[in-house]
């Protein structure tokens, strides 16, 4: 099962801040859903082939041909925080001074 | 304490010169306004699919097969999971553990792995915008996002960070020749990072290994190799222990900053990317990859060396440069068979180098003329130093006959036998008594005077070896 | 309610290609219908959101025309309102799907007033078969849900009895469709989020065999699982949408598309069809009121000449706990885009990168999906992978192997959709793993890639329920081998025709404007 700090740790990992109470709340909710996912875990499936796609396609791709792109304006128009034709956003640390 | 020896492997992220980016339509550039080749796949908006560039998968392969790697019959892409302001998706398609080049060889460096991937969005980072006092920030720039990358890993077979360096100009210089990158440095076409640790000599486990960032250049790359050596040695002699950590390049300084602060935990999560399927490489695509491979320096150096009894240095000058080692070959092809190729590389390396910086507007002699030239210089038809005057005319009038030039410029080198030189190497010995005298005294360095007052006579058709005999004929030596 | 709105799609668009009926009056007669939505079902429609022209800018700049074919962005010419299988024909899209310029959020405040700058295929292949956009549905958020609770925009209710949830995800279109808000719906199917919502409100829902349809411009949940299908009245009317939507896409490299193309159905008998029924439903977990439509549906395939054998998916059992591994960590790369950079909403910008993030993504994103998301990038974490993803993905192998089986000795699988009648807003909400469930049925085909229709077989009381209670629709599963879509439509369409469900409702189905406030 999943305890506090695993909690706190998937959730540094998923980029979710999680209040107290919230992190009891899905410590024990994910507990309860591992559970019942759990009964595959001791199945036995030596040698079967894992399934991460049912199509069974090869070598789709594409002509090395540009197209036009974007205009800016347009790349930029539901930026949060344009900026000089870039976008913007907070650097990893602040540096407060 | 025993010796230490220096163990280094290489990552090198080679930027394919694709017309478009590896999963859109969107056109590569370097240098343009910030996000004007962008589009909704590219900033990763929802519900976007991503479509691998047929060319990029080609260039892969003809990169595997340069580096004499093993290419997988099926590969696939997985999504590596991290969160960066230049990773759009939050998830770089890249490959884990099934690339498409697995082990192969460049010189005696064994190649773990060669994969492809996509290159991440250009971040600056700028500082107190005023916007909140104190913050700074980054602008994402997304026109380098997407575009396509081949990761090539090396075993840690490096003993040094000159070796390191040297085998990084040879696998340039062999990915330049695949003409599937740009590989400039600086523009960052091309980037090496090193993987660097230290064990005692003869030691066979590998010792802390730290992540060398940012050598933008493969002087760069050399001196940050030996400034991590030298401090992993310092703190091993110390009796301290390396700490694994990613290290940050400063060329201006030369110092190492540690990057462990941006490091925290990464749990890339890789799984298979389900919106793309399997590479698998057909019979055709391959015959046509291998049939693009030209002959790669290593393997022209080796020929050079063995077949043609080259020294290393003319090889490896001659290996790195295949225009003009097509034209060393085409000179030699054109040689009468007196000349020896060692004698034809020094002629094209050499003396044809120097006359073409001589004169801007010089030009390259078809190779006929040059071997020419070069079997009259063998022939003693006329002198090296004759044949020089020539190769200045040759460079200067492409159309120029030899044996026409030295005969016009009366560059014919004068035997012995007609007695013509003998008069002169006398008149010579006459207009400078001391010197003479010198020479019969024992003062070998004396004669010197007398050559030169005869070749200044001759205008250099005379031929050294025989001056000097003349001379000390005359003298009675 | 107006004759016009009681005409199937099919018979609609005859209508107006032969000039019976005007487009315009077709269209405006369904407007109007939208714009009175009291389930909400819809969360943007073209009377009260304007005609949506494509607004890449904000500032109601369009997108240049003609570049539709070289780029994904370019605006598409709008076919004329005469032509095409669709002509005039307005339709109701899931707001899972991207539309330029018109609002597109999938449910979720973390998109609030995104305008994409490029329209999903399948919107565009609708388009330019004469349909036109009426409405953006309400989902749940990102299409994570069964009961269509977990929509940032607030539940939608069932028309049928609108204390009761309309299923999800796809419930806004389900809803629209069943509450006569709209001639039919898009909608996707990841784990039975057009079944189960088509079930519980009585009308049909189609799932296509994975890749049938492009992925492209629909939001991704589970990228290995999603497709796109109709919410529709009736067999027909499903079929004629696939016959629009389905095909292969450059732009999505899984698309398939369905070799030699659909036709509308015809089929009135079953006669040496083969119908599997589960051994395993024996003792699944399902209500008495929908096990009995069943049993009776069962028969119905009899008396049309259909044989009916017991067949085993001994792994189905486990299709639930394989899903809920694999899709959330799915998701959970597929919503990591949605970091405040480059669209939709941004909080706490003004600490550092880390803080950005987080606060964006927390108060963006609801209860449901940080629960998937935590739960898939747990699966995905080192040290788990292989324990979860590894072992689920290979359980997704024995379930598509079963159904593999399966198909040799019958045509068809046949199941109930869902193990329950619609239930009360609220009522499940408190359990995940109760309301995953739901999914028991529809799952194990999702995983499988293989095409399952949905179709209303009879109405059932809900399971507790006292005498007199209000009977709600039973929904019947037909699941067929993956691009076996006409064959199953055909058997559909002759097992709707002896079941007569919505001449056996009348006037109190919902779209006659029966339904219980
Ligand atoms: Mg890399
Ligand atoms: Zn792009």
């Amino acid at each position: 099962m999943i305890d506090r700090e695993q909690v706190l740790h998937v959730a540094r990992l998923a980029r979710l801040r999680l209040g107290e109470a919230e992190v009891e709340t899905m410590a024990g909710e994910l507990s309860g859903i591992l559970g019942h996912v759990d009964r595959i875990a001791n199945l036995d499936l030596e040698g079967v082939e894992p399934t991460s796609h049912v199509v069974q396609l090869e070598n789709v791709l594409r002509a090395d041909e540009p197209w036009t792109s974007l205009p800016p304006r347009v790349a930029l128009a539901s930026a949060p925080e344009p900026y000089e034709g870039a976008f913007r956003a907070p650097s990893p640390q602040a540096d407060v001074d | 304490m025993a010796e230490l020896e220096a163990v280094i492997g290489l990552e090198i992220h080679v930027q394919l010169a694709t017309k478009t980016k590896m999963f859109c339509g969107c056109a590569l550039s370097f240098g343009d306004e910030p996000n004007v080749h962008t589009c909704p796949i590219c900033l990763a908006h929802p519900g976007v699919l991503p479509v691998p560039n047929e060319e990029a998968i080609r260039y892969a392969l003809k990169i595997g097969m340069a580096l004499g790697c093993e290419i997988a019959p099926r590969s696939i892409f997985h999504r590596k999971n991290y969160f960066y302001p230049d990773n759009p998706k939050a998830y770089q398609i890249s490959q884990y553990d099934i690339p498409i080049c697995g082990e192969g060889k460049l010189g005696d460096i064994r190649i773990t792995r060669a994969h492809l991937e996509e290159d991440a969005a250009k971040t600056i980072h700028v500082g107190s915008s005023g916007r909140i006092a104190g913050s700074s920030a980054s602008l994402v720039d997304f026109n380098r996002g997407g575009t396509p990358l081949v990761e090539i890993v090396t075993e840690p077979d490096l003993r040094g960070a000159a070796e390191a360096a040297e085998w990084a100009r040879l696998l340039r210089e062999t990915v330049r020749q695949l003409g599937v990158s740009d590989v400039n440095m600086e523009e960052g076409s091309l980037r090496v990072d090193a993987n660097v640790s230290v064990r005692p000599a003869g030691s066979t486990e590998l010792g802390v290994k730290t992540e060398l960032k940012n050598m933008n250049s493969f002087r760069f790359l050399q001196r940050g190799i030996e400034a991590e050596l030298e401090r992993q040695k310092d703190i091993i002699g110390a009796g301290g222990t390396v700490e694994q950590e990613t290290l940050h390049f400063d060329p201006a300084s030369g110092d190492l900053t540690s990057l462990r602060s941006k490091e925290e935990a990464h749990d890339y999560r890789y799984f298979p990317e389900p919106d793309l399927v399997a590479i698998v490489p057909t019979e055709a695509m391959l015959e046509e990859a291998r049939a693009s491979l030209p002959e790669l320096p290593a393997a022209r150096m080796a020929r050079y060396e063995s077949e043609l009894g080259l020294d290393e240095a003319q090889a490896r000058l001659l290996a790195g440069d295949p225009d003009q080692a097509e034209y060393f070959e085409a000179v030699l092809a054109e040689t009468g068979g007196g000349a020896e190729p060692r004698v034809v590389a020094n002629w094209v390396t050499g003396d044809l180098t120097a006359a073409l910086r001589a004169s801007d507007d010089a030009e390259r002699p078809e190779a006929k003329p040059l071997a020419d030239l070069i079997d009259a210089v063998v022939a003693k038809t006329v002198s090296h130093a004759g044949g020089k005057q020539v190769l200045a005319i040759l460079v200067a009038d492409r159309d120029a006959d030899v044996a026409e030039v030295i005969e016009r410029e009366g560059l014919a080198q004068m035997g012995g036998d007609d007695g013509e030189l003998a008069g002169i190497v006398a008149a010579a010995i006459a207009g400078d008594p001391a010197a003479a005298e010198q020479i019969r005294s024992g003062n070998g360095r004396a004669i010197g005077a007398i050559v030169g007052a005869v070749m200044r006579e001759t205008k250099g058709r005379a031929d050294g070896g025989e001056v000097n005999r003349l001379i000390r004929e005359q003298l009675g030596l | 309610m107006s004759e016009l709105t009681d005409l199937s799609v099919a018979e609609a668009a005859a209508k107006i290609a032969a000039g019976e009926i005007s487009a315009d009056e077709y269209d405006s007669a369904w407007r109007a219908a939208a714009a009175s939505d009291e389930l909400n079902a819809y969360l943007w429609t073209a009377e009260h959101g304007g005609e949506g022209e494509p607004d890449w800018t904000g500032d109601g700049e369009s997108a240049p025309e003609g570049e539709g074919e070289a780029t994904p962005y370019g605006a598409n010419p709008p076919a004329p309102a005469d032509s095409g299988p669709l002509a005039g024909v307005p339709i109701a899209i899931k707001d899972i799907f991207t539309t330029q310029g018109i609002p597109t959020t999938a449910g979720s405040r973390i998109l609030e007033g995104y305008r994409p700058p490029y329209t999903a295929t399948a919107v565009n292949k609708l388009t330019a078969a004469g349909a036109r956009v009426l409405g953006k549905t309400n989902m749940d958020e990102f299409a994570m849900g069964s009961s269509n609770e977990n929509s940032g925009y607030g539940p939608v209710l069932n028309p049928w009895d609108r204390g009761r949830v309309p299923g999800g995800s796809s419930g806004g279109s389900a809803a629209a469709v069943a509450g006569g808000l709209a001639p039919a719906a898009l909608g996707t199917d990841t784990g039975g989020s057009i079944r189960q919502p088509a079930a519980l409100c009585g009308i049909v829902g189609l799932k296509p065999t994975y890749g049938a349809i492009s992925r492209f411009g629909m939001i991704a949940f589970a990228s290995s699982l999603d497709q796109c299908g109709p919410l529709t009245r009736d067999v027909t009317d499903a079929a004629l949408l696939l016959s629009v939507m389905q095909g292969k896409d450059p732009r999505d490299s899984t698309s398939v598309g369905i070799e030699g193309g659909i036709e509308l159905p015809s089929g009135v008998d079953l006669k040496g069809l083969r119908f599997g029924v589960p051994r395993e439903l024996g003792d699944a977990a399902l209500d008495a009121g929908v096990r009995t439509v069943f049993e009776a549906t069962v028969a119905r395939i009899e008396e049309l000449g259909g044989e009916i054998t017991e067949i085993g998916l001994p792994h189905a059992e486990h299709g639930i706990s394989a899903y809920y591994v694999i899709a959330p960590a799915e998701a959970s790369s597929n919503l990591a885009r949605y970091d405040g950079v480059r669209y939709g909403k941004r909080a706490g910008g003004d600490g550092d990168l880390l803080e950005m993030y987080e606060a964006t993504r927390s108060e963006g994103f609801g209860p449901e999906v940080k629960r998937r998301i935590m739960l898939g990038t747990y699966a995905l974490s080192s040290g788990y992978y292989d324990a979860y993803y590894g072992q689920a993905q290979k359980v997704r192998t024995r379930i598509a192997q079963d159904f593999d089986t399966a198909f040799e000795a019958v045509d068809f699988v046949i199941t109930p959709t869902s193990p329950s009648v619609a239930f009360g807003l609220g009522e499940k909400t408190a359990d995940p793993m109760s309301m995953y469930l739901n999914d028991f049925f529809t799952v194990p085909m999702s995983l499988a890639g293989i095409p399952a229709i949905a179709i209303p077989a009879g109405l059932a009381a809900p399971e507790g329920a006292g005498e007199g209670a209000p009977r709600l629709p039973v929904g019947f599963q037909i699941a067929a081998p993956a691009f076996a879509e006409q064959k199953l439509l055909e058997a559909a369409h002759a097992l709707e025709g002896a079941l007569g469900f919505a001449a056996a409702v009348g006037d109190a189905a919902p779209w006659k404007g029966g339904s219980r406030g």
